[in-house]
């Protein structure tokens, strides 16, 4: 039975006293706790509480200070987005898939794109120039995510400052992003077959003047968490999870890279070209929160080096196609700025109003009613900045999937919220699930 | 009116009142504080709007308050399940009067790009909304702008019982207002 607060009862059937925070004053809650001398409390924590990433539900069963059973109720922000794709087109599908973890949006799309495309059989038809955008896009994707993770986990902490000059930093990322796509988030730049479009003029010239400022603001903040004893207070030695437990419950990610191990599929299954970059895996071996922040920072400035590359082998590489050949799947379509702020390039329009009859017909159907993808079903994974991101794509030879699965990282993760938090302190709770980062957009999707 | 002598007695009447309300108006849309209610994507872009580059502290209204007890203005981002929609209900109730709901982004007004099994097709189906904020997301510049139009709002909103009245006015409107699904033939 559910009572207010002020006048608690036994209930049979809860097998205690259900104590309902209606408003009032917290401290009458724990005065009548205490006059019942009830050594067992369960708190629920969410899902509207700031400290959560996101709208999660944490139910903590309390013996004072210390947590002794921690269960995670998802499903909160549940959006329906697999069942959605299968109702629209595969370019459409990039769409929705960037909504999922909006965090590191391009990632996703990277993740989806790239298991259409092999399920398409179109893997090595990619132009280079397209693999090498993605990479960057990739990667600064990578980037403002683990500057968030950062950022929100020292705002958590209560350090706004961290979060402030991490957003700062973001905001170099999301004006390039917002040049090169038209959005700062939600891009869906990455598509079935390449990229949606070319670098604008002075996009790279512009990457290339933030780019030292870049490297030495992520030094800055480096340096301003990672000795910082107030930090290390809050984070060494908090929600330790070995390798042994990690493999068992499937995590990845910083956290697995936390316990030594350098599990990195840019490394062990590389795709999009990562096999021609020079970079380090990250890890740690204190496999706490401060390992996992130890990663992230340090993934952070190695994704750089993999940027200022990507930026020399635009440059090296010039002008060049970013849309696949095959016009059977190529996305017809050149966007230039118009005088309504974008649009279609008017050389582009006139190749397809004045060509022939057929070429306007094929460009109407490629756009109404989508490519079609041969029948069968392919996985691809990446690394994402939260951990391995799997696409299972399933076509019935259609114009839309049959069915769309992710394995999303965050999901995966946040298996480890029990283990991490049973026997700690109910402050540490809040560490031990910035340390994993989940996005619940990802986990619910 | 109690006073009659002195400057409000010469005064003529209504002004004292009219004046105090302005003064309050004035004050409560100076001091918006928002409680966090982040659902998805744009409630990144609410964390952004707080800092350096946008620095809603500009305008006073950076407080974002952990409890709805605190705060007078709901910023509702992101996308509504219909497992979520009792909980941004509760929070609404649990604040306190007078308080005002800014629906950011196309999901939370509309429902967005999903319209599926899974969200509720614009949060004013649970709650009352003051402004659309659309936008997937919206930039937090259009957030900021949002928010100082919602202060004009208060600025000429009545109080007391009158504001009472509007909203029994606004809410008659509503029940008696043609459904979409009835709304039949050409659009005029």
């Amino acid at each position: 039975m559910t009572t207010g607060y002020l006048a608690p009862q036994p209930d049979a059937e809860l097998d205690g006293t259900e104590y309902v925070a209606g408003g009032g004053d917290w401290k009458d809650i724990a005065d009548e706790v205490a006059r019942r001398k009830e050594e067992r409390v369960v708190v629920n924590m969410g899902p509207q509480h700031p400290s959560t990433h996101g709208v999660l539900r944490l139910v903590l069963e309390m013996d004072g200070e210390t947590v002794t059973e921690t269960r995670v109720g998802v499903g909160f922000l549940h959006t329906g987005i697999e069942k959605t794709m299968e109702y629209r087109t595969w370019v459409q599908g990039s769409a929705l898939a960037t909504r999922m973890d909006y965090v590191a949006s391009i990632m996703n799309e990277g993740a989806y794109v790239l298991a259409v495309e092999k399920l398409a059989g179109v893997t090595d038809q990619i132009p280079e120039r397209a693999q090498i955008l993605r990479v960057l896009m990739m990667e600064l994707a990578r980037i403002s995510s683990h500057l968030v993770a950062l950022g929100s986990a020292g705002n958590e902490l209560g350090g706004t400052t961290l979060m402030t000059i991490a957003f700062r930093e973001r905001e170099q990322i999301l004006r390039f992003f917002e040049m090169v796509t038209g959005q700062r988030m939600n891009n869906a730049y990455l598509r079935p077959g390449g990229v949606a479009q070319d670098l604008p003029d002075g996009a790279l010239d512009f990457l290339k003047r933030v780019y030292p400022s870049m490297v030495r603001g992520l030094n800055d903040f480096d340096n301003m968490i990672m000795a910082n004893p107030i930090w290390k207070l809050r984070t060494v030695g908090i929600a330790e999870l070995n390798l042994a437990g990690c493999m068992a419950l499937g995590i990845t990610g910083p956290m697995v890279r936390a316990t030594g191990l350098p599990l990195d599929l840019r490394k062990d299954a590389p795709y999009s070209g990562y096999e021609n970059y020079d970079f380090e895996v990250c890890t740690a071996d204190t496999a706490d929160a401060y390992g996992r922040y130890l990663v992230r920072s340090n993934e952070m400035r190695e994704s750089m080096k993999i940027v200022a590359q990507c930026i020399d082998k635009l440059e090296a590489l010039g002008p060049a196609p970013v849309m696949i050949e095959d016009p059977a799947l190529a996305w017809p379509a050149k966007l230039s700025v118009g005088p309504d702020g974008q649009g279609q390039a008017p050389e582009h329009v006139k190749e397809i109003m004045s060509g022939s009859m057929e070429s306007l017909i094929h460009h109407f159907k490629l756009v109404t009613e989508g490519f079609r993808v041969p029948p069968g079903q392919a996985f691809h994974a990446i690394e994402h900045a939260k951990g391995m991101y799997g696409v299972h794509v399933v076509s019935d030879g259609g114009t839309r999937p049959y069915r769309v699965h992710m394995r999303e990282p965050s999901y995966n993760n946040l298996q480890a919220m029990s283990v991490l938090c049973d026997g700690g302190t109910i402050s540490d709770v809040v560490v031990a699930l910035a340390s994993i980062d989940p996005v619940m957009g990802g986990v619910d999707r | 009116m109690a006073i009659k002598d002195g400057l409000e007695g010469a005064a003529p009447q209504g002004v004292v009142l009219t004046t105090v309300s302005r003064v309050v108006q004035h004050l409560r849309a100076g001091s918006t504080w928002p409680v966090t209610m982040g659902l998805a994507c744009c409630s990144i872009e609410m964390m952004a709007s707080g800092t350096g580059r946008f620095d809603l502290a500009r305008f006073g209204m950076e407080v974002f308050r952990a409890s709805p007890r605190q705060a007078d203005l709901m910023l509702i981002n992101g996308r509504m399940s219909h497992k979520m929609a009792p909980v941004v209900r509760q929070v609404y109730d649990q604040m306190s009067d007078p308080k005002w709901v800014i629906s950011m982004g196309a999901c939370a007004s509309s429902g967005g790009i999903f319209n599926n099994y899974a969200v509720v097709q614009g949060v004013d189906h649970v709650v009352p909304i003051d402004i659309y904020l659309p936008g997937c997301p919206p930039r937090p510049e259009m957030l900021i702008h949002a928010i100082l139009e919602l202060d004009e709002q208060i600025k000429r909103e009545p109080l007391g019982k009158d504001r009472a009245k509007v909203a029994r006015e606004v809410e008659a409107a509503a029940l008696a207002a043609v459904p979409t699904s009835e709304m039949k033939g050409l659009l005029v």
